[in-house]
């Protein structure tokens, strides 16, 4: 029952905060941090319950829904959902608790805001847990609609176009994905939505075309989530425009969506039809790891930048699921690979989420993203200056931080299986360390323009949140292993489970 | 004769007499009871329905009247449909001198519907489609001293007169191939292999006079003008309830073909360009009732989709009845919502209303996230057994431009929840006095969530439907 309350309190409590005009902004605050906190304690829980060894799901719930259509509430983990799912709600007890962007008015619909990000919270955890494909796909959806109203009352600049387009684009690709499903779900000769079913007898084994357009489907439809150049077009106007915490919440936890669907369904449930395709996927990946960074090294805007840093590290994460799928007999480095883009999944959840979280920071202060107008913060500001190196040092894979671990698992199995992929995709590292190096310099090094002159350093709130964010930042970095015992245990099962 | 198989009907055609001569009798502020006793004639045929739910598939009337699970079904859901109709008039129609009078024509709308539905007779069909359409024409021009519900009946009757003569050539030139017009000769007779040029000219004067109540493409013009000028309740009715007939008539209907018309490809043909057609105009629309109204076309597009590939996939016809399910109760609460806001229309003035009607607001846009078919409202299970059903049936490409049209109405719907939800407004809202209509509206979200939920319900019941012939 663990996981069913992990991600049922939530959505309670967005209920109760909903359902009654009796509390103020403060009072929904604290609400909504303690259910989201409850909420990460039961994961966390999971956690230690969670045995390595043992068999692939564990803390399985099952109750009957559509039992006409193999329809079920089928939630359950194994160590990749478990890990990303306990990050996204710690990310969520973040966001939650850091001050939300009212640029410094008074905003009187904010309990709304926190019964949303309530509500967001139970659905994505929703994804990450549910072993039944329709559930996935009900959760899949509800996010959207979750994040639509976040940016679309909350956000800034033009948020409800920037909310439309969000909204209709991965709306397409979710539709590309319930088609799949659907797909998946009549290959079974007694149809059913249950992933453990689907991974168990892969349906789709050796039937060419039929199984190919699912694939092509699938990943269609999570790469417009994760999402994978061509397909992101819709993802920097969605975080310029939306809030800080939003855009931490979007690039932290929405984005694992993608990556975490294809390792769920395609790599699980159909790797014969995966491995087929697994260099086309990696060539992708690679585009979008260069791409990514070169657009973000021109990108003057403090958040278009690390929304483009999103993409370049998201496509790091699919690099290193491509080559899990390859057909190689190197079953350790794809295991290798496949364990590195779960700890990227991660690690680019805390780390981009923290980088967000201090661009709300200073959205709340200047209202100002144009990082040509800032300078000299160092002295001005020194705990954001602290926490900003730490977060985007994390962020360009500097060792000893979390980043790291994972860029170096990815390249170290890409280059057992495609070594030319693995030396073209360093370049990208080298470019978003340019990137980062630069951006440090023009926001807090050299001249403080006059304008900054009472430009105030981080509130407590603030910097005790950045503060959970970082030593969780150092600890994976520093040591991993408890880390990657779940990960490894459930890599070693999909990737040598043929 | 077998009057006992027609007994929910007869409680119908009683009810709508007794609130006729009622109508003339009482004084006019006293007319809301007449909805009550529409409420309870419906009520009554519910009950005598429900024990022909689990019966054997059989013909009653000398084969010309279905007896079989879909008729029954699609009996049961136009029933529902009409009391929601019923329930949330009383007060919009407070003032007019003619109130009770609204009522009856109600029940003899119901009662062609569902004649449609279970008729296995050509003649029938045309009875039950010129019995549903007449007693529609003065639904939606029901204000009359209205120019805008005027034109509204005035387009519907024009493009109504016109398809109807079309069913019926094309019943009599049914007729005239095979001596009969009772769906078993047919059948049987078609078997035989027959002229199929005049079989051709036969189906396409039936599909096309089907098209008119199903508001289907190329006879679905009225349908923005009815959404948008009849009163808010007729518009209500005659966006849903007629459909649901017609599908059902037009599957009995085509069942019946042999493989060489390729009504498969007509239906799909009509299928596609309705849908495309219905989200395309609907895209544009700055009026809300007009939105729905094309968005009703649409949506009626997406009902083909199921027809297409009837027998192909057996789970066809219970994917037919759950979407049109889910549809009407997405859009009667969504009409609902409409009639407690007193008709407003204008997109622009609906803009900021979350914050000071956010009841009605939120059934609004849940009502309109269920046509989108978000999960996991009703609507999802709809469009997630269509697709279903279309896959299996073999016509992926179908069920891939319905996505596509999915995407396309998304955005027409999320302009209203923005207006609503995202800007801000000005101005007070008017809403009707009195707990029917708001009744309704709250009757309509809470199924929207919890028929969807329970959507296990609606698809066991549905379960095993099939066709008595």
């Amino acid at each position: 029952m663990i996981l069913t309350l992990a991600l049922g309190l939530p959505m309670l409590g967005a209920a109760v905060l909903a359902g009654s005009s009796r509390w103020d902004a403060r009072q929904a605050r604290w609400l909504a941090a303690g259910v989201a906190s409850l909420s990460l304690l039961l994961l966390v829980i999971a956690w230690i319950g969670f045995d390595p060894a043992g068999p692939r799901f564990q803390h399985v719930d099952e109750l009957r829904w559509v039992p006409s259509l193999g329809v079920a509430w089928r939630v359950g983990v194994d160590g990749i959902a478990l890990t990303v799912a306990t990050m996204s709600a710690l990310l969520f007890v973040a966001t939650i608790v850091y001050p939300p962007d009212s640029r410094g008015e008074p905003r009187q619909d904010l309990v709304q805001y926190y019964a949303w990000l309530l509500f967001l919270q139970s659905v994505s955890l929703g994804v990450f847990l549910a072993l039944d494909l329709l559930l996935f796909y009900v959760f899949f959806d509800l996010s959207l609609v979750g994040m639509f109203f976040l940016i679309g009352r909350w956000g800034h600049g033009q948020p409800q176009i920037a909310a439309l387009k969000f909204f209709l684009y991965t709306f397409a690709g979710s539709l590309l994905l319930l088609l799949a499903i659907i797909g998946l779900y009549l290959s079974l000769d007694t149809p059913s939505f249950d992933m453990r079913v689907l991974i168990e007898r892969q349906p789709l084994a050796g039937s060419g075309l039929y199984a190919g357009l699912v694939f092509l489907a699938l990943m269609l439809g999570f790469a417009i989530k994760t999402p994978l150049v061509p397909l992101h077009t819709w993802l920097p106007q969605a975080h310029v425009d939306a809030p800080g915490p939003v855009s931490a919440i979007l690039a932290g936890v929405l984005l694992k969506m993608g990556s975490y669907g294809m390792i769920r369904l395609p790599l699980a449930m159909m790797p014969e039809t995966f491995a087929r395709y697994a260099p086309v996927v990696a060539i992708v990946a690679l585009v979008a790891i260069v791409y990514g960074a070169l657009v973000a090294l021109g990108q003057g805007n403090l958040k278009r930048r690390i929304a483009y840093t999103s993409i370049n590290h998201m496509g790091y994460t699919v690099l290193g699921i491509a080559v899990a799928a390859a057909f190689a007999d190197n079953v350790a480095a794809r295991q290798l690979a496949l364990t590195g883009a779960t700890v990227e999944m991660v690690a680019h959840g805390l780390i981009t989420g923290a980088l967000f979280l201090i661009c709300g920071s200073f959205w709340q202060r200047t209202g100002d993203y144009d990082f040509g107008h800032y300078g000299g913060l160092a002295r001005q500001a020194p705990l954001l200056t602290g926490f900003s190196v730490l977060a985007m040092f994390a962020s360009l894979g500097m060792p000893a931080l979390a980043g790291f671990v994972a860029e170096f698992q990815i390249f170290a199995g890409t280059f057992a299986i495609y070594p030319w992929l693995a030396v073209l995709g360093v370049v990208g590292i080298l470019i978003t360390a340019a990137l980062f190096l630069d951006m440090l310099r023009r926001l807090f090094f050299g001249r403080l323009p006059a304008h900054l002159g009472e430009f105030p350093d981080l509130g407590r709130s603030e910097w005790g949140v950045l503060t959970v964010l970082a030593l969780a930042i150092v600890v994976i970095g520093v040591a991993p292993q408890f880390l990657l015992a779940p990960i490894e245990a459930a890599a070693s099962a999909l990737v040598g489970g043929r | 004769m077998p009057v006992g198989d027609v007994l929910p009907e007869i409680s119908l055609l009683l009810g709508a007499v007794i609130i006729v001569l009622f109508a003339a009798f009482v004084r006019q502020h006293r007319h809301h009871w007449a909805a009550v006793l529409a409420l309870l004639a419906i009520g009554i045929a519910v009950a005598l329905s429900l024990p022909q739910l689990g019966g054997p598939p059989r013909l009653s009337f000398a084969g010309s009247w279905a007896l079989d699970g879909v008729a029954v079904a699609a009996k049961l859901l136009v029933l529902v449909a009409g009391a929601l109709v019923v329930a949330m008039s009383p007060e919009w129609l407070r003032t007019d001198r003619r109130h009770g009078e609204f009522y009856a024509l109600v029940l003899f709308a119901l009662l062609g519907v569902i004649m449609m539905a279970s008729a296995s007779d050509a003649m029938e069909l045309v009875i039950g489609v010129l019995l549903s359409s007449v007693a529609s024409y003065p639904l939606a021009a029901y204000h009359r001293s209205w120019a805008p519900a005027l034109e509204a009946g005035m387009k519907y009757f024009l493009i109504g007169a016109l398809t109807n003569t079309l069913l019926t050539i094309g019943v009599v030139v049914l007729f005239g191939l095979v001596g009969d017009t009772g769906y078993p000769a047919i059948a049987a007779g078609l078997a035989e292999g027959r002229d199929s040029l005049a079989l051709i000219i036969a189906t396409a004067c039936v599909v096309l006079g089907l098209t008119f109540k199903l508001a289907a493409f190329p006879a679905h013009a009225w349908m923005p003008d009815v959404a948008q000028g009849s009163p808010a309740p007729a518009a209500a009715l005659l966006t849903v309830i007629p459909k649901i007939g017609a599908a059902v008539a037009l599957a009995r209907f085509v069942s019946l073909l042999p493989p060489e018309i390729a009504w498969r490809a007509i239906v799909a043909f009509i299928a596609v360009i309705t849908m495309t057609l219905g989200n395309l105009a609907a895209l544009r629309q700055n009026d809300v009732r007009r939105l729905l109204g094309w968005s009703s076309v649409s949506q009626s597009g997406y009902a083909l989709m199921a027809i297409v590939v009837l027998e192909a996939s057996e789970r066809a016809l219970p994917a037919l009845l759950v979407f049109l399910a889910s549809y009407a109760i997405a859009n009667l609460a969504a009409f609902a919502v409409i009639t407690q806001l007193r008709g407003r229309t204008a997109l622009d003035d609906y803009r900021g209303l979350a914050r000071q009607q956010p009841l009605a607001a939120t059934v609004l846009v849940v009502a309109m996230l269920s046509l989108v078919g978000i999960p996991p409202l009703v609507g999802f299970f709809g469009k997630l057994l269509l697709f279903e059903v279309a896959l299996a049936g073999g016509y992926a490409w179908l069920a891939v431009i319905a996505a596509i049209n999915t995407v396309i109405s998304l955005f027409y719907y999320l302009r209203v929840a923005a207006a609503m939800c995202l800007a801000t407004g000005a101005g007070e809202v008017h809403v009707l006095p009195g707990p029917w209509a708001r009744a309704t509206l709250m009757i309509g979200g809470v199924l929207l969530i919890v028929v969807g939920l329970g959507a296990e319900t609606l698809i066991g019941l549905t379960a095993s439907v099939g066709f008595a012939l």
